[in-house]
């Protein structure tokens, strides 16, 4: 019953990638949605608190997963030009288990463009005020993490056969 | 183009830009085949369980801790600067969301008042008599009632959730003169009547009179009865909408009374 906490629990729980972290982020993010509230700026709530849990789970994996935190280079995360022989088929069948790790794989900043987007069907404008960053970037963000995703998904199968 | 096709796939293009992607993708096969793999792509994770669910027990946790550090705010009596729109819409949205567990029993008298407000509606409607003010500004509305009153009722601006404020009337129920302020949501009309009243903060109730659904709670020292043939569902969300509202006009201007205290 609390404003959009099944959105801020997947959120922060595909970000620190465990249960007991994402509580601990949801909860701290909710407390401090409650004692600063300086960056309201009245618009839509959702993506504000979304954004305070955004927020809170950076500043956890800063203090817990540093190596996650790469420094992110836009450059290194360039397009491929020749993406691979795409197999919609294959895709389709991609079973639950292989699509959630494979998200799970994907560095966080790719990662969570997809999280709201798809999951919680943000728009372009709300992901952008999430993340902090301007629409155009969540477009490219978008457009990479998928390919990455799909590369992901039409690459490892075969590795088992 | 890789990029516009993600916007394309989202919707999120205008029109010109749309436009260009569907021709593009008419004459390029590789784009066109890129398009379909990620659509392929969305449904599967459209159609998979991916989304994490918190826990009951974790929602309670957060519920209570949440509502512990809200005392230990008020009393404090500090409030933080800007923030008071947020407090106010997330505390808002928490008690209307509380709101929801029907209140069981208060039997009685609400219910031959329920009878009084029933009829005055009917009357305001039958009677030509809908409004003694007619304006679709709270500013106009609000002050006309002073002076009439011995109260000042808070008329709030809902245009923005699709109810037009119509105007406001005096009324008469439960033994004393009252406000009515009247909304429009397309061809139902819906009277909003507010007194003072001494009982404690008590959540919405609602019930159904000869055709006509009533909705009525207590909030901030006033009492509140919605009435209309509006559907039920309908008017829960006026009322909620309503509350929610009140509440943060209540608390901007405790803020700003406060304000205006420690300036001088």
């Amino acid at each position: 019953m609390l404003p959009h906490l099944s959105a801020a629990y997947n959120l922060a729980r595909w970000l620190t990638r465990n249960d007991h972290d994402a509580e601990d982020v949801v909860q701290e993010a909710y407390l401090r949605a409650f004692r600063f509230f300086g960056g309201y700026r009245g618009g839509e709530s959702r993506a504000w608190l979304l954004s305070i849990v955004r927020h809170t789970c950076y500043t956890w994996l800063q203090r817990n997963r540093t190596h996650e935190l790469t420094e992110f280079d836009e450059e290194t995360h360039a397009l491929e030009a020749d993406t691979p022989t795409p197999e919609a088929a294959l895709l389709q069948r991609a079973d639950q288990q292989l699509l959630r790790r494979a998200l799970e794989e994907l560095p966080v900043e790719f990662r969570e463009v997809l999280i709201l987007r798809e999951l919680e069907g943000l728009s372009y404008k709300e992901v952008a005020e999430v993340a902090g960053v301007p629409i155009g970037t969540v477009m490219s963000r978008l457009a990479r993490a998928r390919l990455r995703l799909q590369q992901a998904l039409t690459v490892c199968p075969k590795k088992g056969d | 183009m890789q990029r516009l096709l993600h916007g394309y796939l989202d919707g999120e293009l205008d029109l010109v830009s749309s436009l260009e992607v569907e021709r593009h993708l008419q004459s390029c096969q590789a784009c066109s085949q890129a398009h379909e793999t990620q659509q392929a792509l969305r449904s599967a994770i459209r159609n998979s369980e991916l989304s994490f669910e918190p826990s009951a027990d974790f929602r309670r946790r957060v519920r209570s801790a949440v509502r512990a550090e809200s005392r230990a705010e008020s009393g404090n009596r500090v409030w933080p600067w800007r923030g008071l729109f947020a407090a106010a819409s997330v505390v808002a949205l928490m008690i209307v969301s509380l709101a929801i567990l029907p209140a069981l029993f208060r039997p009685a008298a609400d219910d031959s008042l329920a009878r009084e407000v029933v009829s005055s509606h009917v009357r305001s409607l039958m009677a030509d008599h809908l409004t003694d003010v007619l304006s679709t500004d709270q500013h106009t509305v609000k002050p006309w009632f002073n002076g009439r009153l011995d109260f000042s009722p808070q008329v709030i601006d809902l245009s923005g959730k699709g109810y037009s404020l119509i105007g406001g009337r005096l009324d008469y129920l439960g033994n004393r003169t009252v406000a009515a302020v009247i909304y429009q949501r397309r061809q139902h009309f819906i009277n909003l009547f507010i007194w003072p009243s001494s009982e404690p903060a008590a959540d919405e109730k609602s019930l159904s009179r000869q055709g006509y659904n009533v909705i009525h709670w207590t909030a901030s020292g006033m009492t509140w009865w919605a009435v209309s043939d509006l559907n039920g569902g309908e008017l829960h969300e006026f009322a909620s909408a309503v509350r929610t509202q009140a509440l943060s006009v209540r608390l901007a201007n405790q803020y700003r009374e406060r304000e205006r205290r420690s300036r001088y």
